[in-house]
Formats: structure tokens, sequence, C-alpha cells
């Protein structure tokens, strides 16, 4: 059944939407650097790049939290819609580069220009990165091929559970080796960066900092309305059906290998949408962002914000991040451990992470202080097991 | 065996063979049943019981044999939902629902209708839909419970919201396994009389344990034994056979004492 927002929900998301917004952008163009509650440029951009993670943690939700797949590489396909726009920027850069040609750096140095001399060092398929419009395309439809080949074998062979999430941190380490090939053309270790320009808008500027702020909080917005709408169909209905019980739905008629498909497609989709507004505001996009830690990472953060709802892997990524970004700096060496721990922690003490807490406290409450349990939460089946025959099996 | 050609079988088994790494789980077994009838098959464990509705199901493929729904449709080479959408119903030993689902939208997502993924992205609930989800819950008696989660059901409940799924489909042929397994002798009885208010517009399976419940339900029984039917009849004819008392009730004897 449709569940519509509740009013807290619509109160919460309205509420994050003023400061993310209005108020963040608004105190980082009207107020002057000396005031006291002036937002700087480099902190909204920091900001910036924490929505477009939690972008990437609504499609990991999408597909562990509601369809009980659980991807360990979906920075791949945030990497993918990365390096789709990162190609764009690499040639508006134009002659400003260290070498001053009209080919990207990186290109004038691995001597391009005699390897691809016909087309003047330029590969054949960066060609189409100088339009904008070729770029967006790419963001949206190359996560969604490679998903769509990957899902199609892996779900048509009945990958399940953790030979599925092998699979995929498979995928995304073997990506990552091949994109750190200087051969393969894109950019090789270093990846691409110095981004200069975007739609011709100078990267540095604060304006164009803050445009891209605003745009990652409505991409956010937007793929939260998205998801809270498909999640409230009977598709969504079916989609935790599958991770319920795959088997009835699949011997109720359902084909489950095409919903699944159809999630990790839509979930790529969003992730590189993600990566797309990651490059321009980071300003560089290389393999490691495709490396497994990257992926466990955004499991991480989906876990501690909670997963199986839609505020809580958006607390996560932007919760865990701004920890990230202060305990790097206090504590570097010990960060890895810190995390570990909170993951440990949130797994075994939270299952249903912080967004699930007001919840587990409640019912430890009404556990300590109530005699009789109330009768929907408690159901009858502790008095009728005891009177059970054991269940035979063959 | 040409027998089976002459009349309208809605499930035919013949010549079926399944083995499973060495071990023959179904060897040459002939299985006929008829429209509307509800048939219960026992056997002692391992006798190839779950094996036989996995083949029916499409879960494994024989080796060998033909399986065919109603007058001339191959089910061996059709996968499970394939075969589900033909109107065959399965319901699992343990019971198999959507726990965090209301039971309400348990038997919606079972209801008959299209199956792909573009029509449930845009499918609306109907009043119409709605008046057969409670006609469902109605006959399952679970309509006070609508609003529960699954997962909050009893044991029994549960097998009981799992047999109104396979109904909500308006199943042809309904394949049941072991329904009474860990319910209360209340419940069972009662499993027994829902079952036996399908028959006739159904064609049912029932594979059970519980001789109690066998015997309250029962009009044919056949009794598997190593893959193949060792013999069918009414349940006295079947529990008086020298060769059943052997296999089956005999052990079972011999067990208790």
């Amino acid at each position: 059944m449709a569940r519509p927002f509740s009013n807290r929900e619509l109160l919460f998301v309205g509420l994050a939407c003023l400061i993310a917004l209005v108020l963040l952008p608004c105190l980082n163009a009207f107020l002057p650097p000396e005031h006291p509650f002036h937002v700087g440029t480099f902190t909204l951009s920091l900001y910036g790049k924490y929505l477009t993670y939690a972008v990437l943690a609504l499609g990991v939700n999408l597909l562990w939290g509601y369809t009980g797949l659980l991807s360990l590489g979906q920075c791949i396909f945030f990497s993918l819609g990365g390096y789709a726009l990162g190609m764009y920027l690499m040639l508006k850069i134009g002659k400003l580069g260290q070498y001053q040609k009209e080919i990207p750096d990186f290109m004038v140095f691995l001597e391009f220009e005699t390897k691809y001399a016909a087309t003047g060092g330029l590969p054949s398929h960066w060609i189409p990165f100088k339009h904008f419009w070729f770029a967006a395309a790419a963001v949206v439809l190359v996560p969604a091929l490679v998903a769509y080949i990957f899902g199609f074998l892996a779900f048509r062979s009945r990958i399940k559970g953790v030979y599925f999430s092998i699979l995929s941190q498979a995928l995304t380490y073997a990506t990552c080796l091949m994109f750190f090939r200087n051969d393969f053309t894109f950019g090789g270790n270093n990846g691409l960066t110095d981004f200069k320009f975007i739609l011709g808008y100078d990267l540095n500027a604060p304006a164009t900092k803050r445009a891209l702020y605003l745009c990652s909080a409505l991409l956010l917005l937007l793929v939260y309305v998205f998801c809270r709408w498909l999640t409230s169909t009977k598709f969504g209905l079916i989609q935790r059906a599958i991770r319920d019980s795959e088997n009835r739905v699949l011997f109720s008629g359902y084909a489950t290998a095409d919903f699944k498909l159809f999630v990790f497609v839509v979930a790529a989709v969003i992730s590189g949408l993600g990566g797309a507004l990651f490059v321009p505001q980071v300003g560089i996009i290389n393999p490691s962002e495709m490396s497994p830690e990257k992926s466990l990472e955004a499991v991480v953060w989906v876990a501690v914000g909670g997963r199986g709802n839609l505020l809580g892997p958006i607390l996560g990524a932007v919760g865990i991040n701004s920890l990230k970004s202060y305990a790097t700096h206090a504590f570097a060496e010990q960060w890895p451990y810190i995390l570990g721990a909170l993951f440990i922690f949130v797994t075994v003490f939270m299952p249903k992470g912080i967004v699930g807490l007001p919840g587990q406290l409640r019912e430890l409450k009404r556990r300590r202080f109530t005699a009789m349990p109330a009768s929907n939460a408690a159901p009858p089946t502790a008095l009728a097991q005891t009177k059970q025959k054991p269940a035979k099996s063959e | 065996m040409t027998l089976a050609h002459k009349k309208d079988f809605i499930l035919t088994l013949e010549g079926v063979n399944k083995t499973f790494e060495g071990f023959k789980a179904i060897s040459d077994l002939n299985f006929y049943m008829d429209e509307g009838e509800l048939r219960v098959i026992i056997g002692p464990n391992g006798a190839g019981k779950s094996t036989m509705l996995d083949l029916i199901t499409g879960r494994t493929r024989p080796d060998k044999g033909k399986i065919e729904f109603g007058r001339d449709t191959d089910l061996t080479h059709l996968n499970e939902y394939q075969i589900n959408r033909l109107g065959i119903g399965r319901k699992f030993q343990t019971p198999s629902v959507y726990i965090d689902h209301t039971v309400f939208e348990n038997i919606w997502l079972s209801l008959e209708g299209s199956r792909s993924v573009w029509s449930t992205i845009f499918s609306r609930l109907t009043p119409a839909h709605r008046e057969r989800i409670h006609e469902v819950l109605n006959t399952v008696g679970l309509s006070d419970k609508t609003d529960w989660k699954a997962g909050n059901l009893s044991h029994g409940q549960k097998q009981w919201l799992e047999i109104g799924m396979l109904l909500a489909q308006d199943p042809k042929l309904l394949l049941v396994d072991e329904p009474a397994a860990g319910m209360t002798d209340e419940e069972t009885h009662k499993t027994g009389e829902l079952l036996m208010s399908l028959a006739g517009r159904h064609s049912i399976v029932v594979i059970e344990h519980d001789m109690v419940f066998v015997r309250q339900i029962a009009r044919t029984v056949t009794v598997l034994h190593q893959g193949s039917i060792l013999c069918e009849g009414t349940v006295d004819q079947v529990q008086s056979d020298e060769r059943v008392i052997e296999v089956y009730l005999g052990r079972k004897k011999k067990e208790r004492h």
C-alpha cells in the first residue's frame, strides 16, 4: 500500500531543505567573511561533497536496505559517473594546462600525440565528450549499461547473498585496476584533475562552487523523493518481499531477476549522478575512488545511519564524513579503527542504525516498565509455540 | 500407462527420474491426478515427496520423464514463475510470507494480474482488488488481522496466510507441503477443514506426515517410497497394505516402542 509522507517526515525534510538549500548558501553568499556566521566557500564545497556521498548512500540503500542486495562495489558507478563528467571538464581546460596544448596534460605526457596522431592526440572515444550534453548523457548511460550487463549475468545465474557481494566487489576492483593503467586512456594513476571551467564558468569562483553545492542538494532532494515514491509503489513492496522471502516471490509468478536487475540499474544511475557532482567540487577523480574500501565505506554509512529507510543513509553519509574530516585532522592514524569499531558497534547493538535508535529505546523502556506487553507488538506466538508439535523436515 | 491420454488429468507424471549426486531421489515415478481432486501424499522421510513438488514447480528439472499440466502443457522446460503463472501454486514446508508487510499487502502481492516490473510500478489498488483481498482473508480466517504485520502472526496463522496467498491467484492446482507442521491440534483441524472446503474448485496435493490429519482430509492417499509409488487408495486400504506397514507405518510403530 502506498504510504504517504507522514507529517513528521515532511517537517524533517522541509527543515533539512531550508537549511541545506537556503540557509547555508545565503550565509555563504551574503555575509562578509569576517562575520561569525559566515560559511566559507571551502566548507560549502565540503558539504556539497557530503551531499553527493549521501546520494551514493541512497543508491546503496535502495539495493541493500530495500532489496537485500548487498553491493560492495557501488563506488564503481559513482566513479563512472564522475569520470564521464571529468572527461568533459578535462577537455574544457584547453590551452591553460601545463603543456599549453589542446589535449589534456596527461595525454601529452603519455605521448598520445604520436599514438593517436590521426585524431590530434585525442583518443576517438574522448572526442564527443567535448559536448556537455554528451557527457551528461554518459553520466547516466554508462553506469546504467555496466550495471545492466553485470546485473543481467549475475541475476540470470541466480547469484545471491554473499556471492553477489563478493562478485560486486571483484567488479569494482577489476575496474579499478583497469583504470590504473596508463594505456586505458583515462589518466591512469593520477586520474583526471586540474579542471578549470564548467559550462564556461570558472570552477574556482565562489558563485560556481555555490551553484554546484546547490545542484548537489537539489539532486539529493530529487533522489530522495524518487526513492520515496518508488518504494511506496507495489514495486517497492515486491522489492522488500524479495529481500525477506525471494522464493515466495518467485513462486508467486514474479520474475525476481527482472526486478533485481531494474533496482540494480536504477541504483547505478543514482550513484553515477552523485559521482558526476562529486568530481567538479572535489576537483579530481582517480581510480582510488573505485577501490573496494570506498564501497565498503558507503556500506558503513548506510549501516550506521540505518538501512531500509531513506533518512538513515543520508544521516550516515553526512554524519560519518563530517566525523571523518574532523578525526583525520585530530587523530589521523586511528581513524580506520574508529570507523571499524563504529561499524561493529552499530551492527551488533543497533541493527536499525541511528534512525532506529528512538524505536529501540522505546522498546527497551516498554519491556522494562510494563508488565503486560502491548497486544500487537507481542503476538500470540509466544503462547502458541509452547504447544506446537516440532516441525518435521525432510 | 497409455491410459493417461484417455482421460483429462490435471497433473500427469510419467516415468520421471531424478538423481542427486548418485542418490536416486525419484525413480520411474508415475502419478496421475484428476481435476478437483484432493490428494494426500505420504511416505517416510527421504521418500521424495518434496523433490516431487520441486520437479512439478520447476525448482529442479527431471533427468528423464514427462511432467504435464492439464491436457498437454509440458512443465519440464519452464521455470518457477512461468509454472506459477499457469495456475500452479505452492506452499512451502516452512511458512514463507513477507514478514515486513501487512497481511493485506501479502495477499495484494499475490493477487492474480500482471507481474511485469512496469505494471507493478504503476499499478493502483482498486476497490475490486480490495474486495477480493478481503474475500481471501475471510476464507483463511484472517480478516481480523488485516493490518497486522505478517511477522507478528503465529506459526499457524502464517501457514494460513500463505495458503491465502496461493488462493489469491485462484490457481488450478495447489501444492501444499506439510501444512500442519508446527501447528496445534486445533489449528491442524481448522487447516484440514479449510483444505477440504477448497477441493473441487481447486485441485489440491497435500504432503503430510501427521496421520490424524491425513485421516481427516484424505479421500485418496498415495504412498511414496524410495522415489516411486508404493500404493494408492483410501486411508484404510493404505493403512492395511502389507508393504506400507512394512516401510512406513510399521517402522513408525517400531520407533515408538
